[in-house]
């Protein structure tokens, strides 16, 4: 193989181990992040419905991991990733719609976001849990 | 001159080159839109729900509101979700074999896992 011809492997852009963190790039690995939680928790949803149509001793293994610390973990991490996910979907329809590209939109609707989907994960553990 | 590269009758069909436009990008977003509503609505049902007992659990989801309502969270969320998964492979999998075969697979879970669900609900509605 010729000089000219031959592969070049120089580091790709963006070069995320270099990359200072910002909350936008960070938000945006979340939504992909939260995505693909959601999508194996669609699954899980599914095997629900599933053990719920068969019998009650099947079920109830079924619930006895769902409150278990890896299902509460895993349940928890599915509430939050959905509104996560939901909340900064609309942001991204925002976007869509060709709103709030200017920097300091983008900041102030990011950070909505993440209060918005800690409130409502916050809410809903306490009111799931009855702890109130 | 029409002033860019692409021919006349490639911009009168508009598929680009991926050969099917801007399906996959309106597909998301719509099923996006009315997954707003209904992952509200589960959410919340959720949180209600939890720790509920089998008896509970069924009479719930047998009440035609619920099926139709949980039908649609699922059969609408999995679809979201595979064409989200579908950008993700097709960002990440640089081999054209691994890039299909693992859409595929997708789709098939997805699918299976959907109509399991569905039938697993209409069962309870429906079975007594």
């Amino acid at each position: 193989m010729s000089v000219a011809n031959r592969p070049v492997h120089r580091p790709l852009s963006p070069h995320l181990q270099v990359y200072r963190p910002q909350l936008t790039s960070v938000l945006s690995i979340l939504h992909r992040a939260t995505g693909i939680a959601l999508s194996v928790g669609a699954l899980y949803l599914a095997l629900w419905v599933m053990f719920a149509a068969s019998s009650p001793a099947t079920y109830a293994g079924f619930q006895s991991f769902n409150t278990s610390i890896l299902g509460r973990i895993l349940l928890g991490g599915w509430l939050f990733s959905a509104f996560y996910h939901l909340c900064n979907g609309i942001r991204h329809l925002f976007w869509d719609a060709g709103y709030g590209f200017e920097i300091k939109d983008a900041y102030r609707s990011g950070w909505i976001v993440v209060a918005v989907s800690l409130i409502a994960t916050l809410a809903s553990w306490i009111v799931g849990l009855r702890l109130v | 001159m029409n002033g860019d590269l692409r021919t006349p009758l490639s911009r009168a069909r508009g598929l680009g080159s991926a050969k099917q436009g801007v399906h996959h990008w309106w597909a998301q977003r719509i099923t996006a839109i009315a997954l707003l509503p209904l992952v509200v609505w589960f959410a919340i049902s959720l949180v209600m729900m939890s720790g509920a007992e089998y008896e509970v659990v069924r009479a719930w989801l047998g009440a035609p509101v619920v099926m139709v309502l949980l039908i649609l969270t699922i059969a609408v969320g999995l679809h979201h979700a595979q064409l989200g998964i579908q950008v993700v492979i097709e960002d990440y999998v640089h081999s054209d074999g691994w890039k299909l075969a693992l859409i595929v697979l997708v789709r098939f879970i997805a699918v299976s896992f959907g109509l399991a669900a569905i039938v697993a609900i209409l069962s309870i509605g429906f079975g007594g």
